[in-house]
Order: C-alpha cells, then sequence, then structure tokens
C-alpha cells in the first residue's frame, strides 16, 4: 500500500481553479518531486495535503487513514512534517530551541513542573536537549546552538527548517523549493543531507523544486504541475524528457 | 544554557540587594514616611509588569486589559479577607486571600481569553481594553453584600440589597470595599516579586514556553509542527492574569479602602503598565522590573517641582527609548562594555 495516496483533490479560490483532480501514490521510501511552472499550483498542494486550506474535494490517505479536513495541527501528528518556500523559522529563538519547540508533542511534563522546574524538568529537558543535538550534528548545525535562528546564513537556515521538521519524526516529509536561493556548493550538500535523510531515518519525501540538477539527480519520481492540472507523471527520465513537460517549462519553438 | 541561568539568578540578586539597601534605610530612619508609602505600589507595578511582559513580550500579544485583571485580584481578594478579618490570624489570611485572587483572575483571565484569543494583533488589543473597562465599569456600579440568609446581589443601590440587621455590606457600589486589613507590607511584596520572576522565567525556559515563544515568531510554522495554537496562547494569556491577579491582592491589602476608579484600574493604567514594558525592553522581563521601578518613583520623586513634574517624565520616557534601541546608542553600549570586559566581547567576535 502506498504512504500518501491523494485522489480527485480540488480547490477553487473564487472563480480560480487553483488545483484541478489532482492525485499521487507515493511508496513508502520514494523521492518524489513535484514540479512545474511558476503558479501552478504546487504550493497549493501542499498546503492541501498539511491541512492549510481545506479541499473543495478529494480524499488525502496517508498509510490508509482517512486525513482528508484535519488541521494542520493534527496532520503533523498523524506524520507529515514540512518545510516553506519563504523560510518560517522562530527567528527569536536559538537554533536549539527551534528543534525543541518541535519536540514538544514527543515529551511530556505538566505546566507546574514546567514552572517550578521540578520533578521530570531537569531529565526530560536534557533527553529533549540530547535528541535535538543529535538532529543538529546531522544538518551540521551544532557548532554554535544557542546562536538565534535569525542569525543564521541563509543556506543554514533552510537545514534548520528541515531539521524542525524531521524533529515531530514525521514519516512523510513535504520540502518546499528546499534549494531556492542556494549556491552550486550548498545545493550539493543539500542533496546528500536529503537523500541521507531517507536512507538513515527511512523518511518518504515530496519535494517541490526547480533546480532541475536537484531534481534529476536524487527524485525517483516526477509529477509535473501545470495550470493546477497534472501535466505527466512517472519515472524522473521519462517525464523530463516528455515534450509536453519541455513545452511548458521552455514555451513553444 | 548557563549563560541563561547566570542571567536568571542575577536579576534575583539584584531585586534581593535592592530590597535590602531599601531595608536598612528604612530601619535606619532616613526614608520620608511618603517614600516609604510608594515601595508596595512600586513592586506591585513591578509584578504586573512582569505579568504583562509574559503576555506581551513571550506570548506576542498586546494586552491592554491589564489593569482590570489587577482589579479582579484586589476586589476578591478583599472580600475574602474582610470576611475572615475576625476568624483567621494576619499571616495565614494573607496566604489565603492570594491563593483565592490569584485563582479568581487566572479563571477570569481564561474566560475573557476564549473569545479574546480568537483575535490578533491590533484587534486583540482592543478587545481587551474593552474587558478591562467592563471589569473596572461592573465593579463601579456592583452592591453586594452578606447576612444570615445568604448573600445579596443588586446593581442599584444599597438598599436594595434588602440585608437583615446583622447583615454587611461588602461592596458598596462606587465607594468601593471598605475596612481591608492591611495584611501586605514591602518584604511580603519584594517575595511576591520574585515569586513573579521565578514563575515568568521557569516558564520561559521550558517546553511550554517555547511552545508559546514559536507561535509568537511564526503562528504557521508552529502549527506545522503540531503545536496546539489555542491551548498555549490561552495558557499564556492566563499566566499572565493570574500574576497581575496577585499584584492586585497586594494592592488592596496595602490600602483600607478600594475603588475601583479610573485612576488604579482604567486603561491608562494599562497603558502606564505597557509602558514599563516597552521601555524595559519586551520579551526582557528583568528590564519590566527594573523599569517599572524607575518610572513609577521618578513622577514621585519630582513633585517638588509641581509644573515640570509630567514635561520630565516625557523626556526621560524619550531618552531611555533612543539610550534603549537607537543603532548608534546600542553600537556606543557595546563599544563602552568592551573597554570593560575585554575578554568577553573578543569572545562575542569570534562568535
Amino acid at each position: 500500500m502506498a504512504l500518501l495516496e491523494v485522489n480527485n483533490l480540488c480547490i477553487s479560490f473564487g472563480g480560480l481553479r487553483a488545483v484541478d483532480d489532482f492525485h499521487i501514490n507515493i511508496e513508502k521510501g520514494e523521492l518524489h518531486g513535484l514540479i512545474g511552472p511558476n503558479g501552478a499550483g504546487k504550493t497549493t498542494v501542499f498546503n492541501l495535503l498539511t491541512g492549510v486550506y481545506t479541499p473543495d474535494e478529494g480524499i488525502i490517505r496517508l498509510d490508509g487513514k482517512d486525513i482528508t479536513g484535519h488541521k494542520t495541527m493534527e496532520i503533523n501528528h498523524d506524520g507529515i512534517a514540512r518545510t516553506f518556500q519563504n523560510i518560517r523559522l522562530f527567528h527569536q529563538m536559538s537554533i536549539l530551541d527551534n528543534v525543541k519547540a518541535a519536540l514538544e508533542n514527543q515529551y511530556q511534563y505538566s505546566l507546574f513542573e514546567s514552572l517550578t522546574h521540578l520533578g521530570r524538568y531537569g531529565r526530560v529537558e536534557k533527553e529533549m536537549t540530547a535528541r535535538a543535538m543529535d538532529l543538529l550534528k546531522v544538518f551540521s548545525l551544532d557548532s554554535d546552538p544557542d546562536l538565534l535562528a535569525s542569525n543564521l546564513p541563509y543556506g543554514q537556515q533552510r537545514k534548520l527548517e528541515i531539521a524542525r521538521a524531521m524533529a515531530t519524526d514525521p514519516r512523510l516529509l513535504l520540502l518546499d523549493e528546499p534549494a531556492a536561493g542556494m549556491n552550486p556548493n550548498e545545493t550539493r550538500e543539500l542533496m546528500d543531507t536529503i537523500e541521507l535523510i531517507r536512507d538513515k531515518f527511512g523518511i518518504t519525501i515530496l519535494l517541490i523544486e526547480h533546480d532541475m540538477k536537484l531534481v534529476s539527480g536524487i527524485c525517483e519520481k516526477l509529477t509535473v504541475l501545470n495550470f493546477g492540472r497534472i501535466l505527466a507523471e512517472g519515472e524522473t527520465k521519462t517525464v523530463l524528457s516528455n515534450p509536453e513537460v519541455v513545452k511548458a517549462y521552455l514555451g513553444d519553438e | 544554557m548557563t549563560k541563561e541561568k547566570k542571567r536568571t539568578l542575577t536579576t534575583y540578586a539584584i531585586v534581593i540587594a535592592a530590597w535590602a539597601v531599601i531595608e536598612i534605610l528604612m530601619r535606619a530612619g532616613l526614608l520620608s514616611s511618603h517614600l516609604q508609602g510608594l515601595l508596595v505600589p512600586m513592586v506591585y507595578y513591578a509584578i504586573t509588569a512582569v505579568a504583562l511582559n509574559i503576555c506581551v513580550g513571550i506570548l506576542g500579544e498586546l494586552s491592554l486589559g491589564h489593569a482590570g485583571f489587577m482589579c479582579v485580584g484586589a476586589f476578591s481578594s478583599a472580600l475574602f479577607s474582610l470576611l475572615t478579618a475576625d476568624v483567621l490570624p494576619g499571616g495565614l489570611r494573607f496566604f489565603l486571600a492570594l491563593v483565592i485572587g490569584t485563582a479568581v483572575t487566572a479563571l477570569i483571565g481564561f474566560l475573557i481569553g476564549i473569545p479574546v484569543l480568537r483575535l490578533n494583533g491590533d484587534y486583540l488589543a482592543i478587545v481587551t481594553l474593552a474587558f478591562g473597562e467592563i471589569i473596572k465599569n461592573l465593579l463601579n456600579a456592583i452592591y453586594f453584600g452578606v447576612d444570615s440568609a445568604g448573600v445579596h446581589v443588586s446593581m442599584q443601590n444599597q438598599m436594595a440589597l434588602g440585608l437583615q440587621p446583622d447583615g454587611q455590606t461588602l461592596i458598596n457600589g462606587a465607594m468601593g470595599v471598605t475596612g481591608i486589613p492591611h495584611d501586605s507590607n514591602f518584604t511580603l511584596s519584594v517575595v511576591l516579586l520574585l515569586l513573579a520572576l521565578f514563575i515568568a522565567q521557569n516558564l520561559i525556559h521550558s517546553k511550554q514556553g517555547r511552545a508559546i515563544m514559536s507561535i509568537r515568531d511564526n503562528r504557521i510554522a508552529a502549527q506545522s509542527i503540531g503545536i496546539n495554537v489555542v491551548r498555549y496562547k490561552m495558557m499564556a494569556f492566563t499566566i499572565s492574569a493570574a500574576i497581575a491577579g496577585m499584584a492586585g491582592v497586594l494592592f488592596s491589602h496595602n490600602i483600607s479602602t478600594i475603588q475601583a476608579t479610573s485612576q488604579y484600574f482604567g486603561y491608562n493604567v494599562s497603558i502606564l503598565i505597557l509602558v514599563y514594558v516597552v521601555l524595559g525592553g519586551i520579551g526582557n522581563i528583568r528590564g519590566s522590573v527594573i523599569a517599572a521601578c524607575i518610572l513609577y518613583l521618578l513622577p514621585e520623586l519630582l513633585r517638588g517641582l509641581n509644573k515640570y513634574r509630567m514635561l520630565i517624565y516625557s523626556i526621560v520616557l524619550i531618552v531611555v527609548m533612543i539610550v534603549n534601541w537607537a543603532p548608534a546608542a546600542i553600537e556606543k553600549r557595546e563599544k563602552l562594555a568592551a573597554k570593560f570586559h575585554p575578554a568577553k566581547s573578543a569572545e562575542k567576535k569570534e562568535a
């Protein structure tokens, strides 16, 4: 059974059909790319999958469970985490606290323990810090964990956002243009990191990306959106050589 | 981690040192009775500033109704102390009054939070302002008394209560509550200030605090990592209200008569407290305390200058704001700090 199974997903804003009859099947452990020209509706699909928008029609199943219409928070508990096209970090918090904030639902102590720092507080906080530092190490962000997130360079902010999403222990990770604004070196490094996440943590990944080097380098399957509809789907190589796709990206000759 | 702990401990140390100095001056008879009378109010404004900073600095929502929460704490605890004035010894009575005043305010804060926290930003600020005024005006218009037959409430006048001869009027409309036992003192207030600081600092360095701050920094991202935004907003708002209620308990047990007037509980007081928070630094708990103390005492100490008092006060506000926040001033300050701690600033530069 596919990990993510989406059928007939539709949403309109006013008279505009932003996403129409979208479907996707992602197997466990797959690295799937969602590409398409600007304004094709890629981020809207992410927002539908994560409950930011409620679809007009369609059904979203995660591991067989219907999660259509769940709230963003619940969908994260269901096992989907995401990053954002325009980075959304907790800017006034430290790097470490950004990740620890995402561990919130996996570690418990009461409000009383939090206000007095008694009871489980010390032990649980230690565990949280250790777990967060392990994750930061994966992304080589562990050198100065007390630095404010806003003081990180752009490329590392993107990485921190991925680390934060990973901290919620997801089964499916949605990355919205992870390589945007990165130089070729940073992009290469990012590709390694993404593959590492998949292989080491066994996480299924769906990513939106414009950088074709990244897409063809790591994605096994692709779905191409154009004007809210699926233009092509399948194996990366086949899709990228599809004349329709080339036309959508580069225009007619 | 250790750096933050050091900072927290320094805050407690500053408060305790200030208390010791004032206490010694008082014992030595060096403080005028006018000045002595300002001490407890100074501390309860500092506590309210800490409370408001939890709402504004940690949760990131502007509240203009905190004077209303002080009002609830003041009245509810005053009623308790009045009823038990002959039954309980002073210390225990004040402790229970504190618990009740704080709990009642927390409850009111929670109830007000339900509609208010559905809003954001400016809208939230305006609605909290409205609730603050409602509380004040309600307590201004209400008549409340007890007798052997039970409790009596009226919105008309004292006669409408219809009390038995053995009855006692507790809230006498605009006349307020009279005869509250004078249970608080400067030392007790400082203990409560330390308690408020302890709660605020601990909250910030806990998982609940992180969840609250993540909502402040980016609500959408907070939702995306599974944080229950409504729950944590309510939590922060309720804690903030409860601490303001605690300050209210100090207020009512420092003077024998309280009235729900604008002078003590109006929106201008809420704004005054907001000024303390902004000048002390939004999100900076220690700053709120220092700003509240200085800015409360300043106009009082300037009373001798009469006409120019508020003018000087306003100028000080502007100057403090510039010194605190202007980029050029910050740079100067850091250079100055570098002169005194060359090792520390070198470390900073490396980082």
